[in-house]
C-alpha cells in the first residue's frame, strides 16, 4: 500500500517506495541559462531538496509561465507544463482542485507573475488553492533582453526606459500579504540553506505558498542584491526572520525592528532594548504587522530586505472545499449513467405511445 | 354559457411587456403548459440586456414567443397571430411584427398620457385608428387582477403584479392548455409566501374564468397534439441541453468534468446548471476571468479531467491564447461559445453567428481546432457530446459554437436512452511505448508523448501519477516523436502539417453529408440547395418547405461540423447549380465553402440579432430559382 506524507501540503500525495535521489529528478535535458544566472543555483537546491521530501516523481508536477524562470520543468524529470505567459496559477488551479494526489508547484518570475499575470496570482493566493509558486525575482526581464520589471526601481535605465522608468515597483510580498496569502515567504539564490529551508516550509503548508526568490540576473541586471549577497554588508542589509525570534541583525545585533507608535508600522533601530524589540509571530491571524514588515524592503535600489517567512497560517483551501462539495453531493450515487438517465428524464415530462 | 370551440394547425403567441412584468415566466409557463399536451413547438425569448431598464420604456420591453402545432415545426415563427400587450411601450415595440387581422390582447390600465409619451405614442392608439386592421380586445388587466386578490390583504403594488399569471390564465382558456402544471409550479414557487402564492394561483384562475364568460371571445380554440416518435419528452432550452451534453460528455468517457467559467450573457446558465450537479464529479470553477476559466480547464485536462470552458464571442477573444497552447500540448478542451451579437460587446441577449471565423482562425500561427455547431435548441445536446468525443479520441481543443437563440430558444426533446449513447474511451497512456535506440540506455524502453497513433494522429495522453511516463510539455515548438524543444526549420513544418493533418483525419468519423432532395428518387436533383450550419437549421427548414409547397423542388442540407467538413461536401456542392448559404452573419461559412472548394456559393445573410425569418428566406430562394 502506497504511503501518504504526514506533512498538511502534501497529505494525499503518495510517498516513494524507495530512497531517491538528484540524478532521478534530473531530466536530460541540457540547461540553457546564461552562465552564472541565479536559476542555476535554485535549481540545484530544487534537485537537491525534491528527493528529500520522499514523494513519488510522477505524483509531482511543475507548471511555469513564459521568461528564463520558466524553462525550470524542462530540467526536473517529474511531470511538468512550460505554458504561457502569466497564465500558471490558473492552469495550476485546475490541476490542483482535480488531483489531490499531485505535489503542484509554480515556477514563475517578476514580469509573468507580476505583470502580465498579476491577476491569477492574487486570485490564486485569496482562493488559497494548495500549491507552491516559486516567484524568481530578477527585477528585470531577462527573456526580452533587458527591459525594466514591475518590481525594478523607479528610474531604471533601459532599452525601453532610456530616460528611466517612470513607474513605483510592487514589493512582491506586500502584494501577497495584501492578498491575505496564508505563506509568504522571500529568500536568496545564492543561500541555499536558507532556500531550502523555505521551500521544505512552502511545500508542508496547505494552501498556497509564495516564495519570492531574489535571483541575480547578471545580464541585464547584475548586482541588484548585492547588499544582502556581500559579506561586508549583508550582515547590516538582510533582516533576519524566524517565528519566535527577536528581530535583530547587525554585525554585533545592534540593530532591531521594533514598533512604530507614530505609524502604526515597525522600523529599524538602532540598540532596542530587548523588550522594545519585536518577536517575530509568522502565525499571527492577522497579517497587519507581516505586512509591515515588509515594507522595510527598499522600493528603489535594495540596501535592505526582510528575509524569511513573513506569514504562515491555517486556513481552508479553495480545492479542499471544492472536493468536499462533490463528496457531499455525491453521497449515495453509485452508477453516473443511472444517475444521468434520471436527470435527462427530470422535470416536467409526458410521454408519447 | 358554452362557447364554440374552433380547430387551428398551429398558432404564435407573443406575450410582450415591461422587463419587470414577467413576461419570461408567463410564457414558459404557456410553453410547459403546451409542451406537456403534446403540440410540438418551438420559443424565441426575447429581452433587454439591462436587468431592468427605464419602465415603460421601448428598451425595457421584454418578449417571449412560442409557436406551438398539430404538427411538425421549425421555428417559432415569423410574425405572431395574437400579441398580448402589457403597457404601451410593449404595444409600440412589437406591433410592427404582428400580422394585419390578428389578435391583439391590451392591458388597457397603463395607457395613460405619462406612459403614452414615454412609448413616444402622441395620441392613445386604443382611441385613433392605429390599431385599425387588428382583432383589438383592450381589458383592464390590471384592475381585474387587483380585484381578484384582494381578499389576501396584499399591497395594490403586488397586487397588480400578478397580472402576468392573469394574462397567463386567460390565454390558457382561449387555446384550451392544461393548468395544472403551471398551478403546481406556483405552489411550489412561492411556497415561502402563502399569500403571494394564493394570490397568484387565484389571478391565474381568475383569468381563465373571466375568458369563459366575457363576451369579448366567443369562441375558444383547440390544437391538437402533433404525432410525434414513442416516447418520454420534455420541454428543453438549448443552455439545459447542452449543459447535459457536457455531463453525457463526462459519463460516457468516465473523466471527471471540470468546468472553468467567467460569467456571461447568454452563457451563464450552462455554468449555473453544470454548478446543481456535482454528484456527477463536476467541479465548476467561477474563475476571475475568461483566460483563468480556460486555462484552469487546460489544467484539468492535463490532469485527466474533461476540461470545459463556456463563454460568448468577446470570452472566446481573450482565450485564444490558451486554446493555442491546447492546441500545441495536443490535450483535450472543449471550448463552448455560446454566440451574441457582436463586435465588442455588441447585443449580449441577441443572436448571431459570425463567430466562426474567430473559431476557425482567431488564434496565432497555423492553429487548427475542430468546430462543431448544434442545430436546434435540443441539437445541443448531441452536439455537446460529439465534441467531447472529437475532444478525448483526437487530443485536441474543440469549438462548440452554440448561439443566443438556441440557448433561450425552446423545443420537445424526445429524451435518448443512456444506453443508446456513444461510449468515449480517453485510452490513457500506461506504459512506455518507445524503445531507446543508441547510448547507454539503448534498449531501454521509455516514453514519446508526441508519438502518435497511425490512425488518428492523436498522441498518447498520459497524466501526472503514472509512473515511468513523466515528461514535459508546453507552449515551443514539440520535436515530433520525443516532443523535447526543437527549434529544426524541417520539424517544425513537420509538426504543422501533423497538427492539421491531424484534424483532417476526423472527417473519417463523419457521417456524410445528408442532403434532404425531393428529386433525389428520380435521380435528377434538384437545381438548388440550400446550405446552413447552426441555428438556422429551424428557419431555413420551414422556409424550403413553404418553397416546395409553391412548387419548386429545393434541397437542403444543414452542417454539424463545420471543421473538418464531412469529406463529401465538396461533391455536394458541385453536384448543384446553385448553393445558397442563409448565415446570421456577412458570409462567413460561404467564405470557407469558396475558399476551400472554389464553389461560387450566394450568401443570405442578415445581421438583426434576430433568427433569420422563414418567410423573407422563402421568397430570396424562389427568386434564385425563377431566375
Ligand atoms: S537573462 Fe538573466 S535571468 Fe535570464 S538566463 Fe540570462 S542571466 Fe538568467
Amino acid at each position: 500500500m502506497t504511503e501518504l506524507l504526514p506533512l498538511p501540503g502534501l497529505r494525499h500525495v503518495p510517498a516513494a517506495d524507495a530512497p531517491q535521489n538528484r540524478k532521478e529528478f534530473t531530466s536530460d535535458q541540457e540547461v540553457r541559462w546564461c552562465p552564472g544566472c541565479g536559476d542555476y543555483a535554485v535549481l540545484a537546491a530544487v534537485q537537491g531538496f525534491l528527493p528529500e521530501l520522499g514523494l513519488k516523481r510522477e505524483n509531482i508536477v511543475f507548471v511555469s509561465g513564459i521568461g528564463c524562470s520558466s524553462r525550470f520543468p524542462y530540467y526536473l524529470d517529474t511531470y511538468g507544463m512550460h505554458s504561457i505567459h502569466g497564465r500558471a496559477p490558473a492552469i495550476a488551479t485546475g490541476l490542483a482542485t482535480t488531483r489531490e494526489d499531485l505535489s503542484v508547484w509554480v515556477v514563475t518570475g517578476d514580469g509573468d507573475a507580476l505583470s502580465i499575470g498579476g491577476n491569477h496570482l492574487i486570485h490564486a493566493l485569496r482562493r488559497n488553492v494548495n500549491m507552491t509558486i516559486l516567484l524568481f525575482n530578477n527585477r528585470i526581464y531577462g527573456l526580452t533582453k533587458g527591459q525594466y520589471s514591475p518590481t525594478s526601481e523607479p528610474g531604471k535605465v533601459t532599452k525601453s526606459t532610456p530616460m528611466g522608468s517612470l513607474d513605483n515597483p510592487f514589493n512582491p510580498v506586500s502584494l501577497a500579504l495584501g492578498a491575505e496569502g496564508t505563506f509568504v515567504a522571500r529568500t536568496v539564490d545564492s543561500d541555499r540553506k536558507h532556500l531550502t529551508s523555505v521551500l521544505s516550509a512552502a511545500a508542508a503548508h496547505r494552501g498556497t505558498s509564495l516564495v519570492e526568490i531574489y535571483q541575480n540576473c547578471p545580464i541585464f541586471n547584475d548586482g541588484a542584491f548585492d547588499a544582502i549577497k556581500d559579506n561586508e554588508s549583508r550582515s547590516e542589509a538582510i533582516i533576519p526572520l524566524a517565528h519566535g525570534e527577536p528581530i535583530r541583525f547587525g554585525r554585533d545585533r545592534q540593530l532591531g525592528v521594533v514598533r512604530d507608535r507614530f505609524t502604526g508600522g515597525v522600523r529599524i533601530e538602532e540598540n532596542p532594548s530587548d523588550a522594545d524589540v519585536l518577536v517575530h509571530d509568522a502565525h499571527a491571524a492577522d497579517p497587519t504587522t507581516a505586512f509591515a514588515l515588509s515594507r522595510l524592503t527598499d522600493s528603489g535600489v535594495l540596501a535592505h530586505a526582510a528575509i524569511g517567512i513573513f506569514r504562515q497560517v491555517e486556513a481552508s483551501t479553495y480545492d479542499d472545499q471544492a472536493r468536499d462539495q462533490i463528496a457531499t453531493a455525491r453521497a449515495g450515487t453509485t452508477d453516473t449513467r443511472t444517475a444521468l438517465a434520471g436527470l435527462l428524464a427530470s422535470g416536467d415530462t409526458w410521454d408519447v405511445v | 354559457m358554452t362557447k364554440q370551440v374552433q380547430q387551428l394547425d398551429r398558432v404564435i403567441i407573443r406575450f410582450a411587456g415591461d422587463s419587470g412584468d414577467g413576461m419570461q415566466l408567463t410564457g414558459d409557463r404557456f410553453t410547459q403548459e403546451t409542451a406537456s399536451f403534446g403540440n410540438d413547438l418551438s420559443t424565441l425569448p426575447n429581452f433587454p440586456a439591462e436587468i431592468r431598464a427605464p419602465q415603460g420604456t421601448l428598451p425595457g420591453v421584454s418578449s417571449f414567443q412560442v409557436h406551438f402545432a398539430d404538427h411538425d415545426i421549425l421555428t417559432p415563427g415569423d410574425s405572431p397571430d395574437v400579441l398580448v400587450a402589457m403597457n404601451p411601450a410593449a404595444l409600440k415595440a412589437n406591433l410592427s411584427d404582428v400580422k394585419k387581422g390578428a389578435t391583439v390582447i391590451v392591458d388597457s390600465h397603463d395607457f395613460t398620457s405619462r406612459n403614452l409619451s414615454r412609448a413616444g405614442y402622441a395620441e392613445n392608439p386604443l382611441e385613433d385608428d392605429t390599431l385599425a386592421e387588428y382583432d383589438v380586445h383592450a381589458f383592464e388587466l390590471t384592475d381585474m387582477t387587483v380585484e381578484a386578490v384582494k381578499e389576501f390583504g396584499l399591497s395594490r403594488k403586488d397586487s397588480s403584479r400578478a397580472k402576468n399569471m392573469f394574462a397567463l390564465g386567460l390565454l390558457s382558456w382561449m387555446y384550451g392548455r392544461p393548468t395544472d402544471s403551471t398551478v403546481t409550479f406556483l405552489e411550489r414557487r412561492f411556497a415561502k409566501a402563502p399569500d403571494i402564492r394564493d394570490a397568484n394561483v387565484t389571478a391565474f384562475k381568475a383569468g381563465w374564468y373571466f375568458g369563459e364568460t366575457t363576451e369579448a371571445f366567443a369562441v375558444s380554440y383547440e390544437i391538437k397534439p402533433a404525432p410525434m416518435a414513442p416516447g418520454t419528452y420534455r420541454n428543453i432550452t438549448g443552455n439545459l441541453a447542452l449543459a447535459y451534453g457536457l455531463i453525457a460528455g463526462s459519463t460516457q468517457s468516465g473523466l471527471p468534468l471540470f468546468l472553468g467559467s467567467y460569467p456571461i450573457t447568454p452563457a451563464s446558465d450552462i455554468l449555473h446548471e453544470l454548478s446543481k450537479h456535482k454528484r456527477f464529479g463536476i467541479t465548476t470553477f467561477q474563475a476571475e476571468d475568461e483566460i483563468a476559466g480556460v486555462g484552469a480547464a487546460l489544467g484539468a485536462s492535463f490532469g485527466g479531467s474533461l476540461g470545459v470552458t463556456t463563454t460568448s464571442g468577446p470570452g472566446l477573444a481573450l482565450k485564444a491564447e490558451t486554446i493555442g497552447l491546447g492546441v500545441m500540448m495536443e490535450l483535450p478542451l472543449l471550448v463552448v461559445d455560446v454566440q451574441r451579437g457582436g463586435p465588442s460587446t455588441g447585443l449580449p441577449t441577441k443572436t448571431e453567428q459570425a463567430d466562426l471565423l474567430q473559431a476557425m482562425f482567431g488564434r496565432n500561427g497555423e492553429s487548427p481546432v475542430p468546430v462543431v455547431a448544434p442545430r436546434s435548441p435540443a441539437d445541443c445536446f448531441d452536439a455537446a457530446l460529439e465534441a467531447a468525443r472529437i475532444a478525448v479520441t483526437y487530443r485536441t481543443p474543440v469549438l462548440l459554437l452554440s448561439d443566443g437563440m438556441l440557448a433561450n430558444g425552446s423545443e420537445p426533446w424526445h429524451i435518448p436512452e443512456v444506453a443508446d449513447l456513444p461510449m468515449i474511451d480517453p485510452a490513457f497512456a500506461t506504459e512506455p511505448n518507445h524503445t531507446v535506440e543508441s547510448g547507454k540506455s539503448a534498449g531501454e524502453r521509455d516514453f514519446w508523448p508526441y508519438l502518435r497513433d497511425e490512425e488518428t494522429l492523436a498522441r498518447p495522453w498520459a497524466v501526472p501519477g503514472t509512473k515511468g511516463l513523466e515528461h514535459r510539455i508546453g507552449g515551443l515548438e514539440k520535436g515530433a516523436g520525443h516532443g523535447n524543444i526543437s527549434y529544426d526549420p524541417a520539424n517544425h513544418d513537420l509538426m504543422v502539417r501533423t497538427r492539421a493533418a491531424k484534424v483532417e483525419r476526423i472527417a473519417r468519423d463523419i457521417p456524410p453529408l445528408e442532403v434532404d432532395d425531393p428529386l433525389d428518387e428520380d435521380g435528377r436533383g434538384a437545381d438548388i440547395l440550400v446550405l446552413g450550419w447552426g441555428s438556422t437549421y429551424g428557419p431555413i427548414g420551414a422556409a424550403v418547405r413553404q418553397v416546395r409547397s409553391s412548387g419548386h423542388p429545393v434541397a437542403q442540407a444543414h452542417l454539424r461540423h463545420l471543421n473538418p467538413f464531412p469529406a463529401d461536401l465538396g461533391a455536394v456542392l458541385r453536384s448543384y447549380d446553385t448553393v445558397m448559404v442563409p448565415e446570421m452573419n456577412l458570409g462567413q461559412l460561404s467564405m470557407l465553402l469558396r475558399a476551400k472548394y472554389l464553389v461560387d456559393v450566394i450568401g443570405y445573410n442578415h445581421v438583426r440579432g434576430l433568427p433569420l425569418r422563414a418567410a423573407e428566406l422563402a421568397e430570396a430562394i424562389t427568386k434564385e430559382i425563377t431566375r
